[in-house]
């Protein structure tokens, strides 16, 4: 490192007064460095004043931490918890606020006091430091391939090669045991797990449909044109824990009543709908998330993550967005008292697609 | 780069010189301790390479910082929330002292997230001081990365922090996200919902990857507290080694430095990390985390108790990750419906390939960039001096470009919000931006590179012909002209400094090539030319001699006047004269003297 000043005083500034420019040879650089530009001493290097008047303000900013500090104590300690500030839309804890306030100023203080100490009462004559290449010499690269040789032969592993060989071996075959270990992640999803768990849901054969907040029955004749039910299989409230939230995360349905007249239902589903009342998964067919944005006039359903629609006036065919299958439906019916309920489980599983679903047996454009 | 400072004539002159070993009274109190050190540690040996250490000054190099700073509050308040947080999925009733849910079931994680913000005093505070730091954490990498790409700081000899770096960002998602999933709130359990499906959707071993991460079927009941592991113990030990790597390869390589007088290659010129960086480093560090805790006391993040416990059949509209996931979620929602049922199989493309191909195409470009450019250029110097972006015009299109794709996709990870905000159909937003994540990058890359050259026109005519004075002269004849004043030798040499690539007609067959060396010559010069034949060639000395008498001869003290440049008559000609090559070139080889 060099102070700059001695070296730079050369070729400085001699085009600025309307001279030629000092040019170079070079083809790829035609220009010479004019060295370093001169020092330009700050306000506060020649005015002692200036200096003096830095120096408050940085020791002022410093001495304005421990007030705030003990201001945060204080807060801590004695403000109720129950205070808060309501200014038009504004609602917010008071305490929470005030530690905020003034734990960030302080150290926001201590930040600006130390960086306007630096910039205005700190030598600020720059220094150079000389770059090494990032390679090594080339008596290092020898020395080490030499060594390297010698160690190697010391080893004897170039003449034994069978040493090396089963090492190489032998930590490979570590590598069993590394990823068996994980084997129990979690279960298998084998064929027959599969069948158990993502490809089937708890609805069956006569399971009423519930409100999903009230867990009531839905009584067919309760529900208006345009209406639409967020639902449940009644058998859910029967589960716990994990347990419920995994088939809640699948048996999810909404109901819907539509004017016959004005929605296409194929033949092979007349008898899975109840005057107009159909029921389809809730849980969207691209990543899963349960779809809920319903246009009464449309009959479109329209997820809120990433926007699929779907039309359940015809069988729950996708009609935008980034959802390849239609939505499950769910054959239902009425019991004897009038309430829906599930004429069968989904047909198909219902969710987002994974490699071994078997997708042929969904409901597609042009069947009937 | 030099900074405005108040000039004042008779400056003092600086003696050099140390002054005798005198100790001040604070050195001579900590001389026992210090030599108690040093005869076990060596102290003044190990930190003597290091506490004069010259550093660059410049706002931009300020980002890195910011990202590090950002991190290390991350560490100090992730601590604070530990101490609390409980990762269990187990089912409690909630009692605390949130009216709204009390009385809900819910997991043992929400719960303990409520009761951090609300019955631990400062918890709220330092969730969200957590939360912005994590947002700024990835911003101020992202930030950060531009300016290595824009100036040309990955070229050699720092490829390789180039790619801690890239791994640094994408960790740092990955890490952002497992943090936001940690309270079980409903918006985060969507997020959830949405990783279990993209993960099912990878083709052949999705099936098997979604059992083994939920641990069986969705929800599962272990998801977040391996995500905690994974949140607080192997990605931030990651993070940590990765940032002690790139700091040290820093520290090694010496930091690189923008152009200008007395700069060059072979130094660095700066100020020297004590006493000058440790106040403003250490200072700036104050400053990221007193504004993060300031944004944390003053603006709400994440309020996770009005979202509610997680519910598998509820979302809320207008559901979105945070920031830095917003390209992913882009993509996810424009990408068109694919799907193949082949035989009893599904092939989710519409989930797989924004999802995993989105951030695995960033990331690969990202990492890949510096050596494509290497292979290009077929430099194998050592690179201390920054580019300034305009130099550089293909590259910095191409990074230009991939702002823009990132812009669109962005965007289209809000495109509910932008339909409602601006009264627009949502169906129009998502088909415009399907197209625009292609189109508007291949607009941006050209518009760049136009600009680019541009302003390299705009430096040659400072070379050649001087600044604009602002001073409009008549000539006897009647015509008006700005009179130029000639710029300095130091910002010829700063705009003078960069090195240029040469575009290369193809290679002619020759003996010491086999046919597919030829053709790999041949392809890397068509990328050559693809790069570098619209560059404006820098004015050779030449140029530059002449352009100074030329100036002379009128009698001005500009170096050029007015009546070249812009009448199209003087050095610049038709505006090809200085390209690296002559549009009408048919020899083979190098075109000017350029080496390769």
């Amino acid at each position: 490192m060099t102070d700059l000043e001695r070296s730079s005083s050369a070729g400085d500034g001699r085009s600025s007064n309307g001279a030629e420019l000092d040019l170079h040879p070079e083809p790829q650089y035609p220009v010479n460095d004019p060295g370093h530009p001169e020092h330009l001493p700050r306000l506060t290097d020649v005015d002692e004043k200036a200096a003096d008047r830095a120096t408050r303000q940085v020791a002022t900013m410093f001495g304005i931490v421990p007030v705030l500090a003990i201001g945060f104590a204080v807060v801590y300690f004695a403000m109720p918890r129950t205070m808060y500030i309501d200014f038009g839309f504004l609602h917010v804890n008071l305490q929470h606020v005030l530690l905020g306030v003034t734990a960030g100023m302080s150290l926001l203080l201590i930040g600006v006091g130390a960086v306007q100490w630096a910039r205005q009462l700190m030598d600020d004559h720059e220094m150079v430091d000389y770059r090494h290449s990032a390679a090594s010499d080339r008596d290092d690269r020898e020395y080490v391939i030499t060594e390297l040789q010698k160690g190697t032969e010391e080893s004897k592993i170039t003449r034994r090669k069978v040493l090396g060989r089963s090492l190489v071996g032998a930590l490979a075959a570590m590598g069993i045991p590394l990823v068996v270990s994980f084997a129990d992640l979690g279960p298998w999803p084998t064929k027959k797990r599969r069948a158990a768990t993502i490809e089937t849901t708890i609805w069956a054969e006569g399971v009423r449909l519930v409100n999903d907040v009230t867990y009531l029955p839905i009584k067919a004749s309760d529900i208006e044109i345009g209406q639409l039910v967020n639902g449940q299989p009644e058998n859910l409230k029967d589960l716990e824990g994990t347990a419920f939230l995994q088939a809640k995360a699948k048996s999810s349905i909404i109901v819907v009543r539509m004017d016959p007249n004005t929605i296409s239902i194929p033949a092979s589903r007349q008898d899975w709908q109840v005057g107009g009342i159909l029921c389809y998964s809730k849980i969207c067919t691209h990543v899963g998330c349960p779809i809920s944005l319903w246009e009464q006039q449309t009959h479109h359903l329209l997820c809120p993550c990433h926007q699929s629609t779907f039309d359940l006036g015809n069988s729950g065919l996708v009609v935008f967005g980034p959802a390849a299958r239609a939505l499950p439906q769910l054959p239902i019916t009425v019991d004897g008292e009038g309430y829906l309920v599930a004429r069968s489980g989904f047909t198909v599983p219902v969710g987002p697609s994974y490699f071994e679903r078997d997708s042929r047996h969904d409901f597609q454009e042009g069947d009937s | 780069m030099a900074r405005p400072a108040a000039t004042v004539s008779n400056a003092p002159i600086v003696q050099a010189e140390t002054p005798k070993k005198e100790l001040g009274p604070v050195f001579k109190r900590a001389a026992p301790p210090a030599e108690y050190l040093d005869e076990r540690l060596g102290i003044a040996k190990l930190s003597r390479p290091f506490i004069r250490k010259v550093f660059p000054d410049h706002w931009s190099f300020l980002l890195g910082e910011v990202a590090l700073y950002s991190f290390i509050v991350l560490l100090l308040t992730g601590v604070f929330l530990t101490i609390w947080y409980k990762p269990s999925m187990a089912e409690v009733e909630y009692e605390g002292s949130y009216q709204l849910l009390r009385g809900l079931t819910m997991s043992q994680s929400y719960e303990s997230a409520l009761h951090l913000s609300f019955d631990i005093r400062g918890g709220l505070l330092v969730r969200q001081i957590h939360h912005w730091a994590a947002a700024l954490f990835l911003a101020a990498m992202l930030a950060h990365s531009l300016r290595v790409f824009f100036t040309g700081a990955f070229r050699k000899p720092r490829e390789l922090n180039w790619l801690l770096g890239v791994a640094l960002i994408a960790t740092g998602l990955i890490e952002g996200f497992a943090g936001y999933s940690l309270p079980d709130d409903l918006l985060s359990g969507t997020g959830l919902r949405f990783v279990d499906g993209l993960i099912r959707s990878i083709p052949l071993i999705g099936t098997w990857a979604e059992f083994f991460v939920f641990g069986g079927e969705f929800p599962g009941d272990i998801i977040v507290a391996r995500l905690y592991m994974v949140h607080i113990l192997l990605l931030p030990a990651i993070i940590l080694g990765l940032i002690a790597a790139h700091l040290a390869l820093v520290v090694y390589l010496k930091h690189t430095q923008f152009p200008g007088p007395g700069r060059n290659e072979t130094n660095v010129v700066g100020y020297p990390i004590f006493p000058v960086y440790m106040a403003k480093a250490g200072g700036f560090f104050f400053i990221v985390f007193g504004v993060l805790v300031l944004m944390g006391g003053l603006m709400q993040i994440n309020p996770v108790w009005e979202f509610g416990p997680y519910n598998p059949a509820q979302v809320t509209a207008g559901s979105q990750p945070d920031w830095y996931m917003g390209f992913v979620e882009g993509a996810i929602r424009i990408m068109p419906n694919w799907e193949s049922h082949i035989g009893g199989t599904t092939w989710s493309w519409n989930v797989a390939i924004p999802g995993l191909g989105t951030m695995g195409l960033f990331f690969g470009l990202m990492a890949l960039y510096p050596f494509i450019e290497a292979w290009v250029t077929k430099d194998k110097t050592e690179h201390h001096i920054l580019d300034r972006p305009r130099n550089a015009p293909t590259r910095t299109a191409f990074g230009i470009a991939a702002m823009t794709c990132y812009a669109m996709l962005w965007i289209g990870g809000g495109n509910d919000l932008v339909a409602t905000q601006f009264h627009v159909s949502l169906n129009a937003v998502t088909y415009f931006l399907r197209v625009a994540v292609f189109v508007a990058p291949v607009l941006a890359f050209m518009l760049t590179k136009r600009i680019c050259i541009g302003l390299q026109r705009s430096d040659e005519e400072r070379l050649l012909h001087g600044a604009e004075s602002g001073i409009i002269e008549r000539d006897p004849s009647g015509s008006y002209a700005e009179r130029h004043r000639p710029i300095s030798q130091g910002e010829a040499y700063t705009l003078t400094q960069h090195r240029q690539n040469a575009a290369l007609m193809p290679a002619e067959s020759d003996e010491d090539l086999s046919d597919g060396q030829l053709r790999r010559e041949n392809l890397r010069r068509r990328a050559g030319r693809f790069y570098f034949i619209d560059d404006l060639r820098k004015p050779t000395r030449a140029e530059l001699e002449a352009a100074a008498h030329h100036g002379d001869g009128d009698g001005h003290d500009a170096i050029g006047d007015g009546h070249d440049g812009h009448n199209g008559n003087g050095h610049n000609g038709n505006g090809n004269g200085h390209h690296s090559i002559e549009a009408g070139a048919t020899t083979s080889g190098a075109i000017p003297s350029q080496t390769q």
